[in-house]
């Protein structure tokens, strides 16, 4: 799997021409009369690329900047590390998948739907074997949720760290999943779905990453999925299959999934126990912290979206989700939540699924200090950093959801900070 | 929405050229001795004209059916339509249904055979239940873990660069920094064994018997004094054993100790008096358009910048000189431009950077590579065994270097396909390459890296 962007030849060229034309027009003021439009431009008398160039196609190479990235010293090998979406560069809700951040415990595999199996076994009637295709026989779904790292925003537990909001909020993406109930298949191998059952997951690679899920949990919204955004899903997501357990956090979803076991009790996996467990300020630990509570972040202006115009007409956009259920209202403050007014939602919030806010206004050049507030369908409201200190110190590492303030100053320039 | 005109087409086409001949014979003046055979062909079209006109009878009886099938759909639509504006109503916004179940059953699928259950269904539950016939004492766990897991986790668990420690930090979880290891932080010693059983080494999970993951556990639990060092693991002591942290997990208490507080109307307006930044990015973080990032620590203090009230920030600072990274800021420029590797050495050179993958966790290559867990491998051609600067290597290379061997292609490739085999005593947890391809291909991948 590369990807590495190449573009053919001619692309470069024409990318050169138009960097250089760009040059020009930078230079134009409104007493000038701008080349761009007055002088015949290559791309306006050339013909272009043929639709036999790109079968698949990347993003234009201007918007190679917009990838996903990683931070080295995070983690001891990049095969069991994590990389953020470009949250920054993105609007609407849907995240492509090209740039959706992943996370792997022991790499990401190739695994072709002819070798894929799926075992569900435990206790169950009939414990059975589905091929790929046996899968895309079973009445199927369609849903957007969104994914999140339960880490993410972990680095900031203890003060402001990384200056770029792909970095402090990039471990989550947004999707729209086809894929078949878990409930359907339970039901097809008779299992038993008593309240106190759990159902443990785990993976085809290396780590397996199992967990376990409640019985109430598996019959309610999971999926078998197999196709994100209209597509198959990537490698790096888990193709064949994946698990999505909307609102949970993104370990649950276990990607490559193969097996699925109907237990009496949770198996108390590696990864619900040494990992993704949240030690409080005392030394315990709170387990099975499954639910992403409501947040979000604004994504322009931030640390790698400087406000380029000046003063005038300023979009301020950003996103915002909850495991609960829906977005309902985002505030969005600009003296470090002094004063708040209610941003206006670009489209009417989905259960489990990122939400895009907007606040339109006029920017008189003065310094701000931004910050955005969720709130759910069930009344809760995003804390502050200050409020979940006070419940759980600052040694968590998971589920960071507090309100981010960037300091954007005279110039525009927008730095990650905290405030009192 | 009618299809009937698409049904008439084809008859009146027909009617149409029977017209059109009886319009040209109108125009010409014939003899009348043509005349009888006129009259034959009059006849003639009269005829078809007749059974054209029977055709459009017939189309016309058929377009009519047509019309009340489409009359009885519209019917339908019309029904479903006023369906879901009652549902919309109702509150039910859509036609989507719940995929559909069967009580039955959908009959996909075939039974797993008890073979393929007991290849994949090896987890260990809390109370001991799934774990295979078996033993392991400290001992031979020492030596185990010096083969496979001390490259990354140290000879003593206690972890090498930023792989994980697995004994000590005892009383550390109220720390600042709180070390979770085994020992400290792990409620139950299935996690362990199944953890190790399933996933490790690191880069061929799967491989260890279960003798070997008892011995290993058995070693961790010493390392960590929870056990002696006479200490056997196996099914029969497995409980016996006490995790120190065992109580110290408590299930998510989200909804009684902040949902109840964080549930209630938010302040809109003056919330607070006066703010001030009391911190700092810590990083600033650059993203260069190769990818990936590089972050330096931030110089600058909060003297200086402005407070915030109600009125606005205290005072607008004076722009700072305008920083270099502005122009860092900008999209960057089309990459360059990558001439496509069509050498057959080429092709083989990136099909072993991509199995280069399976080593990449241990060792690093190119441009500034340093020793991870395995050392560092630019102009690993010719150079002596053991003879990375700042590197620990294990006994059997020590010896090798002293024995005076370099690394040559048949050397590596020997060593690729079986490291433990060829190179008795190192510690490289890795289990080989099993293709012939892929072994020529990581040693024309790492022949390409100089200095």
């Amino acid at each position: 799997m590369d990807d590495t962007f190449k573009p053919s030849r001619r692309a470069f060229l024409r990318g050169s021409a138009a960097a250089a034309a760009g040059t020009v027009a930078g230079a134009a003021t409104a007493g000038t009369p701008d080349p761009l439009i007055t002088e015949l431009q290559d791309w306006a008398s050339y013909t272009g690329a043929g639709v036999d160039e790109t079968p698949y196609g990347m993003p234009i190479s201007f918007e190679s900047h917009v990838v996903r990235r990683n931070v080295e010293w995070l983690t001891a090998s990049p095969i069991s590390s994590i990389n953020f979406t470009p949250i920054h560069a993105l609007d609407g809700t849907i995240t492509p998948q090209g740039c959706a951040f992943e996370r792997h415990h022991s790499g990401a595999i190739e695994l072709r739907k002819e070798d894929y199996r799926l075992m569900i076994n435990g206790l169950v009637d009939t414990p059975l074997v589905f091929t790929y295709d046996d899968l895309e026989r079973f009445p199927r779904e369609n849903h957007v949720y969104f994914c999140e790292c339960a880490a993410n925003t972990g680095m900031e537990w203890a003060g402001a760290q990384l200056n770029g909001v792909q970095f402090t909020h990039g471990m989550i993406h947004n999707m729209e999943y086809t894929g078949i109930p878990l409930r359907t298949l339970l039901q097809e191998a008779g299992a038993d779905m008593a309240e106190d059952k759990w159902v443990y997951v785990e993976g085809a690679d290396a780590s397996s990453n199992g967990r376990s899920i409640p019985m109430a949990k598996a019959l309610d919204d999971v999926l078998v999925a197999f196709k994100a955004n209209g597509e198959a899903l990537r490698m790096e997501h888990g193709y064949p299959v994946r698990l999505v357990v909307p609102g949970w956090e993104g370990n649950m979803w276990v990607k490559w999934l193969r097996r699925i076991e109907v237990t009496d009790m949770a198996v108390e996996s590696r990864e619900e126990t040494s990992k993704y467990t949240d030690v409080m300020e005392d030394g315990t630990a709170r387990k099975w912290t499954w639910e992403m509570d409501a947040k979000s972040v604004i994504t322009a202006p931030s640390p790698q979206m400087p406000i380029k115009h000046g003063p005038g007409p300023l979009v301020i956009s950003g996103l915002a989700w909850s495991g609960h259920g829906r977005i309902t209202r985002v505030d969005v403050s600009k003296d470090g939540g002094i004063t708040w007014e209610t941003a206006r939602l670009g489209k009417q919030g989905d259960t489990k699924a990122l939400t895009r806010f907007y606040l339109d206004m006029d920017w008189d050049g003065a310094p701000m200090l931004l910050q955005s507030r969720a709130m759910d369908d069930t009344g809760y409201v995003q804390p502050t950093k200050e409020q979940l200190r006070e419940k759980r110190g600052e040694n968590s590492v998971y589920h960071n959801n507090c309100i981010q303030t960037w300091y954007v100053n005279a110039e525009g320039i927008a730095e990650n900070v905290e405030v009192s | 929405m009618s299809k009937s005109p698409n049904i008439l087409l084809p008859a009146l086409g027909a009617t149409g050229i029977v017209l059109g001949a009886a319009y040209g014979l109108s125009q010409k003046d014939y003899g009348a001795d043509k005349i009888a055979v006129l009259e034959a062909q009059v006849e003639q079209v009269e005829g078809r004209a007749s059974a054209a006109s029977t055709q459009l009878t017939e189309a016309t009886a058929q377009a009519e059916t047509k019309a009340a099938r489409v009359a009885e759909l519209q019917q339908q639509v019309t029904l479903i339509q006023s369906e879901a504006r009652k549902k919309a109503a109702s509150g039910n916004t859509s036609l989507t249904e719940p995929a559909p179940v069967r009580a039955s059953g959908f009959g996909l699928g075939r039974p797993a055979l008890p073979e393929e259950i007991a290849a994949w269904d090896i987890d260990v539950l809390p109370d001991g239940r799934g774990l295979p016939d078996g033993q392991g004492d400290v001992w031979t766990g020492e030596e185990v873990f010096v083969d496979y897991c001390a490259a990354c986790h140290g000879d003593f668990a206690e972890g090498v660069d930023n792989w994980p420690v697995l004994a000590g930090g005892f009383d550390t979880l109220a720390d600042k920094d709180p070390v979770k290891t085994v020992g400290s932080y792990w409620p139950y010693l299935s996690t362990v064994f199944d953890y190790v059983n399933r996933s490790m080494p690191f880069g061929a999970a799967g491989t260890l018997t279960p003798d070997e993951t008892y011995a290993i556990v058995a070693y961790i639990l010493y390392s960590n004094d929870m056990v002696d060092d006479d200490f056997v693991l196996s099914r029969d002591t497995f409980m016996d054993v006490e995790m120190h942290n065992a109580d110290g997990f408590v299930v998510d208490d989200r909804p009684e100790l902040e949902y109840t507080e964080w549930r209630s109307e938010p302040c809109m307006e003056n919330c607070k008096d006066e703010v001030e930044i009391t911190m700092r990015s810590v990083f600033l973080v650059e993203t260069p358009p190769e990818g990936g990032s590089e972050s330096v620590m931030n110089p600058a203090k909060v003297d200086g910048l402005p407070s915030f009230t109600a009125a606005g920030p205290s005072f607008i600072p004076t722009a700072a000189p305008k920083p270099a990274d502005e122009a860092k800021a900008e999209p960057a420029a089309a990459p360059a431009v990558q001439t496509a590797a069509a050498d057959s050495g080429g092709e083989m050179r990136k099909h072993g950077e991509k199995v280069f993958k399976k080593c990449a966790a241990c060792h690093a290559v190119g441009d500034g590579a340093r020793n991870k867990s395995g050392p560092h491998l630019n102009a690993l051609m010719g150079r002596a065994f053991g003879a990375v600067e700042g590197f620990k290597y294990s006994d059997a290379f020590l010896a090798a270097n002293a024995e005076g061997r370099t690394w040559t292609t048949e050397e590596l490739a020997a060593f690729l396909a079986k490291p433990k085999a060829y190179m008795k005593g190192t510690k490289m947890a890795f289990a080989g390459l099993k293709k012939d391809k892929d072994v020529e291909a990581v040693t024309a991948y790492l022949s390409s890296f100089g200095e």
